[in-house]
């Protein structure tokens, strides 16, 4: 019961949360110098073609009417049209959606994968030179940012050593048979390794990227945990009967050592998918950040704030999901 | 034990000082610009463009560093870029301090109605993705340095506001708080006075890897072309520039890289080296 009311007292400040974000958006492209209408009509408009589409698009009326009218076809799935392309600005956004969760979901398996390496190499090897290097690596992976991981690594596997392509998200001359935008996935279920692994070294680089901050993260957070748990009874327990260090640290300290890492991070994937934005546009990878900038350079302000709400939607429902996994899998509040 | 923590405490020590070093010779290089420049920053020479860096072949006297497809100093654009860096560094650092810790401390010393607004607010803030708020605010009020900085305070507060309120929230509740307001001090006394220089130490370590992050932000707004005058020299200018003719002329995107790299690494190291220092167990 009182588990059900944290859940709703969440839920209803996560929906505070998402009308900040929304008023605040609106407020702040309405003042965009530029006039968006202008720059879709030919050079020789004339001053009623000008009013007829300002009228069109609503930009007439005062901001406040204009939030309504946004708003209220919000809530009915209506995000308005992208002035730029003239589509709805819902089909454009989910059309680039499955492109970036893609991504961020590669990045945060790689960055799971490495930081949690790291972690119970760094315990299993505590005390040594090896460890010391570990922890050089990892707080030099922690303090440098994804943007500038991606142009090391566009250095690297780009020119230096060409064995990964650092733009685009599949080779353009090949022809796609894909119904859906998850290319990843529907290569694997179409069975075709051709296809998936051109898609694969297309995403690598960017994933990686950002998956090096946060795989020192997971690192860092994961090994401190994993010695707090080294030092219980029931660890010891298990040595005194025979198993190996290693069976030691992956079999019987690591589940207990999860759970504190997991909170943070949940909090640190909604930083690696912030960051999609810069790297999608670093590797020209047609995601919804690439598209996010395109939209402020070209004024397109229904595009604009369709993703950013989308945005916000997706860091706030990590959050969420975090939180209540959290609580399920602790069983002190579990029975709280 | 004592020797191990000797150990520790030699390996901060050389990090520091590293950091401290590359730092005040950035500083040096930022204000001295224009005098030890070897080149003019912004002279165009199509037929000296792409000049490779003084040790491979087919190079021109002076131009250390190559050259960019516009037949640009490399060297002297890294130096003049670093005036950018550093006044982003400084003063955006400084001010997102200023504001982000003013609002932590309020909302973590005076709780009740203050800290559900500044906490509504730091939580709206956070649901924003950071770099595409801070393209849209530059979008909103125009490129420039100016425009830079303040899309910065405004974004990035919200880094110290969060975890100042904490610490605050913590020192807060300890006994010598009470026991100064026992012995008469106001609320805003005990808050300046008694909380304050308790929390500075966390605030100098939050500011320092600040100065790194505004570096950064700052390429990533010249990166997207949206920064200062494309004419002046930025290092997120610059990395733009190389990444685009990188197959041709690599060492247009690798130098200012180094710098930047280097750059962000110190902040960091220094803010890193100075939480251990100001750490009682280390100490």
């Amino acid at each position: 019961m009182q588990l059900f009311r944290a859940v709703i007292l969440r839920l209803l400040t996560t929906a505070v949360t998402l009308s900040g974000v929304a008023v605040i958006v609106f407020v702040v492209i309405r003042v965009v110098p530029g006039n968006p209408i202008a720059m879709m009509l030919p050079p020789g408009a004339t001053d009623e073609d000008v009013a007829r589409l300002t009228a069109l698009y609503g930009l007439d009326k005062s901001i406040f009417r204009q939030f309504l009218i946004w708003a209220g076809g919000v809530l009915q799935g209506d995000f308005g049209t992208s002035i730029t392309t003239r589509q709805p600005v819902l089909g454009l956004v989910l059309g680039r959606l499955p492109a970036t969760l893609e991504l961020s979901v590669m990045a945060l398996v790689i960055a799971t994968v490495i930081g949690g390496f790291a972690a119970v190499t760094g315990t299993r090897l505590r005390g040594t030179r090896s460890e010391a290097a570990i922890d050089v690596a990892n707080g030099m992976a922690l303090s440098v940012p994804d943007f500038l991981w991606g142009l090391v690594l566009i250095l690297l596997f780009g020119v230096l050593w060409p064995v990964f392509h650092i733009s685009g998200r599949v080779t353009p001359s090949i022809d796609l048979p894909f119904t859906t935008n998850f290319y990843l996935i529907e290569s694997l279920v179409r069975l075709r390794p051709d296809l998936w692994w051109d898609i694969v070294s297309h995403m690598l680089l960017p994933a990686l990227a950002l998956a090096i901050p946060l795989a020192a993260i997971i690192g860092q957070v994961l090994k401190q945990s994993l010695k707090e748990t080294m030092h219980l009874d029931y660890v010891t327990l298990s040595r005194t009967k025979g198993y190996s260090e290693t069976h030691v640290i992956t079999r019987e300290a690591l589940p207990n050592a999860v759970l504190p890492a997991l909170t943070l991070v949940g909090v640190q994937f909604t930083f690696l998918i912030g960051g999609t934005v810069i790297i999608e546009r670093l590797f020209s990878y047609e995601g919804l950040g690439n598209m996010a900038i395109d939209a402020v350079i070209n004024r397109d302000l229904p595009l604009i704030q369709g993703i950013v709400i989308l945005f916000a939607v997706i860091f706030t429902g990590v959050n969420l999901i975090v939180d209540l996994a959290c609580a399920a899998l602790n069983p002190r509040l579990r029975h709280g | 034990m004592a020797d191990g923590r000797g150990q520790v405490r030699r390996r901060l020590g050389l990090r520091l000082w590293l950091s401290a070093g590359w730092l005040t010779l950035l500083l040096l290089a930022a204000v001295l610009a224009p005098w030890i420049s070897p080149k003019d920053p912004l002279a165009q020479d199509l037929f000296l463009a792409r000049l490779p860096p003084f040790w491979m072949d087919g190079t021109e006297p002076g131009y250390w560093l190559g050259t960019d497809s516009l037949g640009r100093d490399v060297l002297s654009r890294i130096l003049h870029g670093a005036r950018v860096a550093m006044t982003v560094a400084l003063v955006a650092g400084t001010l997102t301090c200023v504001i982000g810790a003013t609002l932590g401390l309020l909302a973590g010393f005076l709780r009740g109605w203050v800290d559900m607004v500044i906490s509504r607010l730091t939580d709206i803030w956070m649901a924003f993705p950071p770099v595409l708020f801070s393209i849209l605010l530059i979008a909103v009020i125009g490129p420039g340095l100016g425009a830079i900085i303040l899309a910065i305070v405004v974004i990035d507060w919200t880094r110290f506001a969060r975890v100042v309120r904490a610490e605050a929230m913590a020192q807060g509740a300890m006994d010598y708080v009470a026991s100064a307001q026992v012995a008469g001090r106001g609320r805003t006394g005990t808050m300046l006075v008694e909380v304050l220089p308790n929390v500075l130490p966390l605030i100098v370590v939050l500011l320092t890897l600040e100065m790194g992050i505004a570096v950064i932000v700052e390429a990533i707004l010249s990166f997207v072309n949206l920064s200062i005058s494309t004419d002046d020299p930025t290092w997120g200018g610059m990395i733009a520039e190389g990444r685009t003719s990188v197959h041709q002329a690599w060492w247009v995107l690798v130098f200012p890289l180094i710098t930047l790299f280097l750059t962000v690494l110190s902040f960091s190291q220094l803010g890193e080296g100075l939480k251990d220092r100001f750490d009682p167990v280390l100490r």
